[in-house]
């Protein structure tokens, strides 16, 4: 009992610590796009960062999966981790983790064979990485069982702040170029804020949202014929 | 000497039958037999960059793929006219120049770039060309391509661009367009007066070729002469010919000369005063620090005042940058918006240090040429001009600063870009 | 073998790691745009060139391997040589 009860705590923990990372390295990205230079802090410092945190960040969620998946409680398989949808355990916000594991394999394999690739086609990779974050959000709030924990809670609103300012600012120094598109960034992001506001209550802090997540019944706490398990 | 490219030149077009007439016909020399005269003439091209056509034509042949000829005809140099003299009325001497380099290359394909707006040239290839439905026996292809107006629009990389993706802007680093260039296949871009040399050359031989000119620069070279003389045009010279030596063929000064602009605006600025020291070659003028670009010699009369014809060229030479790298854009801007103040009579004490300071920090650090071009236009100006600048950047604009400029740059519409 | 750095000037925008890996041969001119030493790399600076050319945000900077140092290439970036 013990041993498997380790999985669950790492998958959750490095799962966590992975957001935190990825929050970390996005924010970074977006600064890195100004001009601001400091005799303290060098940019190639900065970019070094911005680097080690989408590395740690890949390195904890493959310790996130691995141990997500030798976890027996819920039956979630190695294929479940990258194919989107597929699996038995809450397809859905399962699967939004995997889309976004995907996006962001692709970014740190891009990043990594840069050099070879250029710049143009690297480029046109990393954008999906503005994709990962909100994915990982949901796939976290959809799937995590410490949803309700008052530490969760503060992560998911610190990384959700960070991100928010880091964008709220780059946007008013003035990038993208156009305006049109500033304000298309906005407003997509603030569309996604909503779209969690108005899901939250009703959702993962809603009455029974393991099973309306798609836990499978098995799993589930108050089955009738079942002894609890969790 | 004779003339040889302006031999039988006349207002009109030279037909077909009037060329073959004054040159004799285009002998059916071997590939081999043309390269190595080539080789032993020794030319060089005559764009501006002077760089020895028998090393280019070496690089075309060893690179692998099937080659393009591209006669540049684009002439972006606002003073200089005689590439559009060439089209428009030498056609067939161009024809065949191209011609006798796509056999030695072994093209089958040749493009003749004609700048948008001379239309006049353009025609002229266009007709000439049609007067030649077979060439080669219809094994060679030849059509006219019609590029946007811009100063740095005839650079060779950025003709190339121009043709596969429609972007008229020059290219940074390996391979050269010998290697790869149109359809990533090696092309050989040549200047339109290198290629009709080379119609003499198929026919005379390099040993004649070399008749003329010095050792070093061997040749004629088509010079444009304008500003303050009384007989401006187009005027082929030997190289090594003294610059007074033009100028008394031009029919003299019609005004007493301040300076005299050699090399267009890439070029370099020479005191009045030092005219006689002056031989038009590359190798000569080099040895001034000016150069002879693509064959320009201009005459500013006393009466102009230097500093505004020089703000004027500098600020249009910041405006035809093409954006792509900061040093230039930067540069250019810093020093034409600096000179403008100098004329003014607002600069600061050390505007004129510092604008010799941008300019070294221009040349070399671009995609193509063009910042050198301006920094070496705007640094034997302070050289030359020293006296005026200051004397503007004291007591501000002179009467003369009001008069209609001397110095030709070519407006363009503002087109709006999206 | 030498070592050389040149920036594609086309690519450069002004970001300046380069130059804070590589003072010894970068300096950044009044617009920040790198003026890089024309000479050799040497030795024990391969490492850091390295990093700079990895670090070049929009993969300007490259690394040239040139004949040694007696036949120098002529200075000619890209097709600027022939300007014909």
């Amino acid at each position: 009992m013990a041993v498997v009860k380790t999985y669950w705590y790492l998958t959750r923990s490095s799962g966590a610590v992975a957001l935190i990372l990825l929050t970390v390295s996005v924010v970074i990205g977006i600064a890195l796009i100004g001009r601001v230079r400091s005799e303290r802090r060098p940019r190639f410092a900065v970019d070094g960062i911005h680097r080690a945190s989408s590395l740690l960040a890949v390195v904890f969620l493959v310790i996130h999966i691995a141990t997500a998946v030798l976890d027996s409680f819920a039956p979630i398989s190695l294929l479940d981790a990258v194919i989107p949808f597929a699996g038995t355990y809450r397809p859905v916000w399962l699967g939004l983790g995997a889309a976004a594991f995907d996006l962001l394999l692709a970014v740190a394999i891009t990043s990594a064979l840069r050099e070879r690739l250029g710049h143009r086609a690297w480029r046109a990779v990393h954008w999906l990485a503005y994709g990962v974050w909100p994915l990982a959000i949901v796939h976290g709030l959809g799937t995590g069982s410490d949803v309700h924990q008052e530490w969760m809670i503060a992560i998911y609103i610190a990384c959700a702040a960070a991100f928010a300012i880091a964008i709220l600012v780059r946007v008013a120094i003035g990038w993208p170029d156009r305006a049109r598109l500033r304000i298309a960034v906005v407003g997509v992001f603030a569309a996604f804020a909503v779209g969690l506001a108005i899901w939250l209550p009703g959702g993962p802090f809603g009455a029974n949202w393991a099973k309306r997540a798609g836990t499978p019944p098995s799993l589930l706490p108050h089955t009738v014929s079942r002894p609890s398990v969790s | 000497m004779g003339e040889r490219l302006l031999q039988g030149v006349g207002v009109e077009p030279m037909t077909l039958e009037s060329h073959l007439r004054v040159h004799g016909p285009l002998p059916a020399a071997t590939p081999e037999v043309l390269a190595s005269e080539i080789e032993r003439a020794g030319l060089r091209g005559r764009g501006g960059g002077g760089f020895p056509l028998a090393r280019k034509l070496a690089a075309v042949k060893r690179a692998r793929g099937r080659p393009t000829v591209i006669v540049n005809g684009c002439e972006g140099e606002p003073l200089s006219a005689k590439d559009g003299l060439l089209l428009g009325l030498l056609a067939h001497l161009v024809i065949d120049g191209a011609l006798c380099l796509a056999r030695v290359i072994g093209s089958s394909e040749i493009l003749i770039a004609v700048d948008e707006l001379n239309i006049r040239a353009g025609e002229a290839a266009l007709q000439a060309l049609e007067q030649r439905p077979k060439l080669d026996d219809g094994r060679i292809s030849a059509q006219v391509v019609w590029t946007p107006t811009g100063y740095v629009g005839g650079q060779e990389t950025a003709i190339v661009r121009w043709c596969e993706d429609g972007i008229a802007k020059p290219r940074f680093g390996a391979p050269r367009v010998t290697e790869r260039g149109i359809g990533r296949r090696p092309t050989l871009v040549a200047n339109a007066e290198t290629v009709a040399h080379v119609a003499l050359i198929a026919r005379h031989g390099g040993r004649w070729f070399r008749q003329a000119g010095t050792d070093a620069d061997p040749g004629t070279a088509l010079i444009t002469v304008g500003g303050a003389v009384a007989q401006p045009g187009i005027y082929e010279i030997e190289h090594g010919l003294g610059l007074s030596a033009l100028l008394t063929w031009a029919g003299g000064c019609s005004e007493p000369p301040r300076a005299f602009l050699l090399g267009g605006y890439g070029g370099a600025w020479v005191d009045a005063a030092d005219v006689d020291a002056v031989r038009l070659s590359p190798g000569e003028l080099a040895r001034l620090r000016a150069r002879l670009g693509p064959g320009i010699a201009f005459a500013l009369p006393r009466s102009a005042c230097p500093v505004a014809e020089v703000t004027r060229v500098a600020a249009w030479l910041a405006a035809e940058s093409t954006g792509q790298c900061g040093p230039c854009v930067n540069g250019l801007a810093a020093i034409a918006g600096e000179l403008r103040r100098v004329r003014d009579g607002v600069a600061a004490h050390s505007a004129l240090a510092e604008i010799l300071r941008w300019s070294g920090l221009a040349a070399g650090r671009g995609a193509c040429a063009h910042p050198d071009g301006t920094a070496s236009f705007v640094t034997s100006a302070v050289r030359t001009f020293s006296e005026e600048l200051i004397d503007h950047a004291q007591h501000g604009p002179c009467d003369a600063c009001e008069w209609p400029s001397m110095l030709p740059i070519i407006k363009r519409a503002q087109l709006a870009v999206a | 073998m030498t070592i050389r750095i040149e920036v594609d000037p086309t690519a450069c925008k002004a970001h300046g790691l380069c130059a804070e890996l590589l003072p010894e041969l970068i300096e950044l001119d009044d617009w920040g745009y790198p003026v890089i030493a024309d000479a050799d790399v040497p030795r024990r600076l391969r490492p850091l060139a390295r990093q700079a050319v990895s670090a070049c945000p929009t993969l300007a900077l490259r690394r040239r391997a040139a004949a040694s140092a007696a036949v120098s290439q002529p200075r000619a970036q890209g097709s600027r040589a022939f300007r014909d």
